[in-house]
């Protein structure tokens, strides 16, 4: 396959999965009872009906809803995604100033557990059915059985009463507002918890792809070869076996990124760490429909994309996508 | 009749003789099956209404006793048995996770052999399909799903809105894993036969297909059930459950927001959550046993045993050669 086909079929896909979600968050909170005039009455009774008609002209909603879909799309595409409810913010400005201490999180627990699983992974696929690969295998499939959101309430109690690490939020109280070159310890205090839990949850899945990855690989007829030259098992996994199981690891990484905003929202929920995930929950609990509008297409656009980008590096890595 | 069921109980012998020597399976089955037990023998096991409050003589209630002084798990902060809680919990937990685990076995089976079999554009909808949801966060979008679908007052009980909405997201292997099945299976003889003598589409779906496929369906089932009865826990977690019949991920919100940690209530917060590990890792063990005996991949690598190759056993190249298909 051309790389040019490949990467244009899956631009098209992305493309289509990008409209699906927004058609899917729009009409999904316009078949709500309440709109946005809501948003702006709050919960004053005493706003009269002509006033409230005369918000509703303002915001276009005596239009047929297909033109307010379009007319909507337009707003969003500016980064316009309306006011908070419980805020009385606008959502984006909500949003952005949350996706810093999001990001940070996830890509710190992605990194760890990806290093740690892939390296898991390959020693329990060489040595398979020895101890340590069932032992490797037990603790995947008992961490895939494990609530994340549980994980991290041990954690947290374990944490915090044997090693007195915090246990919550992002910064101690009297560090906030301080700029970030003066409070980093006091951060990566905050931190060592909800990454350790982050770490733990997706380093069983990684180990698992890995494991199956590099036991395929290593049934090859190439490995054979390379044994045959008498290379030891270290060199055949370095140069052969390595490159090659860890193909599917792209893939997964990828395909992982959705679970991965699932596993912010409860780890963030249970550490009160002031990221996306505590504030959809947030959003959740007060039913602000436009934060909960926002974040999802923001949370969903994100994996969309970064999807898009693990395809195409992908591209690169698979040799048998060729180049043109 | 009587030499189908034979040849069924001959297989069903053999299946039983690959599961009896294999421990992680029989691990497994144990674990769900006492799970299974404690949710219907709920009534007995309990010892005491979930929702009664346990007194002293003054008729305060005991808030966050420890095991064993006034309840056997200890009391809630409401002075509620945590034992009982737990017990008719599983009621709830392993009824979401089992229906909406067969909702999703029973869409994903559906259009994965629609799939499989029709092939053409029925096949690239649906794998297209299955594309976008798998791309799409499926936490978040539960949760705004769940969100709306209570705020419309449809009057639908939250479980059954829980069991819909999880069912609904969570068919894609199931379709994918039973699709390629069948496009296996079309080309075999037996279907090729059955169509020369003029048998129709839904004669050979039914009497060819869906027999073959039903055991790797069941297996798949045990597995989706697990993640049923995670993403349950997890929705729950997060309020999302019904309090008046509270499953074990409503029992560790209330043990979270109410509380239990800083008073030190393990016991409000630790059964529930093992309970959850306890019964999703039943069902992986035994879904994953019963995956790989009825369509087994590869039983050994070449670089298992020693560097040399020439070794005291024989060489593993008989073996490696059933080597599982490519990516």
């Amino acid at each position: 396959m051309e790389r040019r086909d490949y990467i244009i079929r899956k631009l098209f896909m992305a493309v289509l999965t990008l409209a699906v979600v927004v058609v899917v968050d729009f009409y999904l909170f316009r078949v709500l009872p309440g709109d946005p005039v809501r948003a702006v009455i709050g919960r004053n009774v005493r706003i009269s009906r002509e006033a409230q008609e005369n918000l509703r002209v303002q915001f276009g909603l005596d239009k047929p809803l297909h033109e307010q879909f379009f007319a909507t799309l337009g707003q969003w595409a500016q980064g316009n995604l309306g006011i908070s409810w419980s805020l009385r913010q606008p959502v984006s400005e909500v949003l952005l100033a949350k996706l810093l201490n999001s990001l940070l999180l996830v890509i710190l627990g992605q990194t760890f557990s990806i290093v740690l699983g892939i390296a898991l992974g390959l020693f329990a696929g060489w040595k398979r059915k020895t101890a340590v690969d069932v032992g490797a295998l037990a603790f995947s499939l008992t961490m895939w059985a494990t609530p994340t959101f549980w994980l991290g309430i041990i954690l947290l109690v374990a944490g915090s009463s044997w090693l007195g690490l915090p246990t919550g939020g992002t910064l101690s109280p009297q560090n906030i507002n301080k700029p970030l070159w003066e409070v980093w310890p006091d951060l990566a205090l905050h931190l060592i918890l909800p990454t350790l839990t982050f770490t733990i949850v997706y380093l069983g899945e990684y180990m698992l792809i890995m494991r199956s990855s590099v036991l395929e690989v290593l049934s090859e007829d190439y490995i054979l070869t390379a044994k045959a030259k008498g290379m030891t098992h270290w060199q055949v996994l370095r140069r052969h076996a390595l490159k090659n199981a860890m193909l599917p690891i792209v893939t997964l990484v990828a395909l992982n990124l959705g679970f991965t905003v699932a596993g912010a929202i409860y780890i963030e929920t249970v550490f009160s760490y002031d990221g996306l995930g505590k504030l959809f929950q947030t959003a959740l609990e007060k039913q602000d429909f436009p934060l909960l509008q926002g974040a999802f297409l923001l949370l969903a656009v994100s994996v969309i994309t970064a999807n898009f980008i693990a395809d195409v590096v992908y591209s690169y890595l698979d040799p048998r996508v060729k180049a043109t | 009749m009587s030499e189908r069921w034979l040849l069924f109980k001959r297989s069903a012998g053999e299946f039983w003789n690959t599961f009896r020597r294999n421990r992680p399976g029989l691990l497994g089955a144990f674990l769900l099956l006492t799970a299974l037990a404690l949710a219907v023998f709920a009534p007995v096991l309990a010892g005491r209404d979930p929702s009664e409050t346990i007194r002293d003589a003054d008729g305060r209630p005991f808030t966050f006793a420890s095991p064993a002084e006034h309840a056997p798990l200890g009391t809630d902060d409401a002075g509620h048995d945590i034992w009982a809680q737990l017990v008719y919990g599983a009621r709830i937990s392993l009824a979401v996770g089992f229906l909406a685990g067969f909702l999703s076995m029973f869409i994903g089976s559906l259009l994965g052999i629609l799939a499989g079999y029709f092939g053409g554009w029925t096949d690239t909808l649906l794998m297209r399909l299955t594309d976008i949801l798998l791309v799409i966060p499926d936490v978040p979008l539960m949760l705004i799903l769940v969100a709306s679908v209570r705020q419309l007052n449809l009057g639908i009980s939250p479980l059954v809105i829980m069991i819909g909405v999880i069912g609904l997201l969570y068919w894609t292997s199931t379709a994918r894993l039973i699709r390629s099945q069948v496009l296996t299976l079309k080309e075999r003889q037996f279907v090729a036969r059955a169509r020369a003598i003029g048998a129709g589409h839904g004669h050979i779906i039914l009497k060819h297909i869906i027999p073959q496929v039903l055991p790797l369906i069941v297996a798949n089932t045990v597995l989706i059930v697990s993640t049923a009865i995670l993403v349950e826990s997890g929705l729950a977690f997060l309020g999302l459950g019904d309090p008046t019949q509270p499953s074990w991920g409503t029992m560790i919100n209330f043990a979270f927001s109410r509380s239990a940690i800083s008073n030190g209530a393990w016991w409000f917060y630790l059964p529930p959550g093992l309970a959850i590990v306890w019964v999703s890792l039943g069902c992986v063990l035994l879904g994953n046993v019963l995956e790989e005996i009825l369509n087994p991949r590869l039983t050994a690598h070449h670089l298992e045993g020693d560097e040399k190759m020439v070794a005291r056993q024989e060489a593993p190249s008989a073996e490696a050669s059933s080597a599982s298909s490519h990516l």
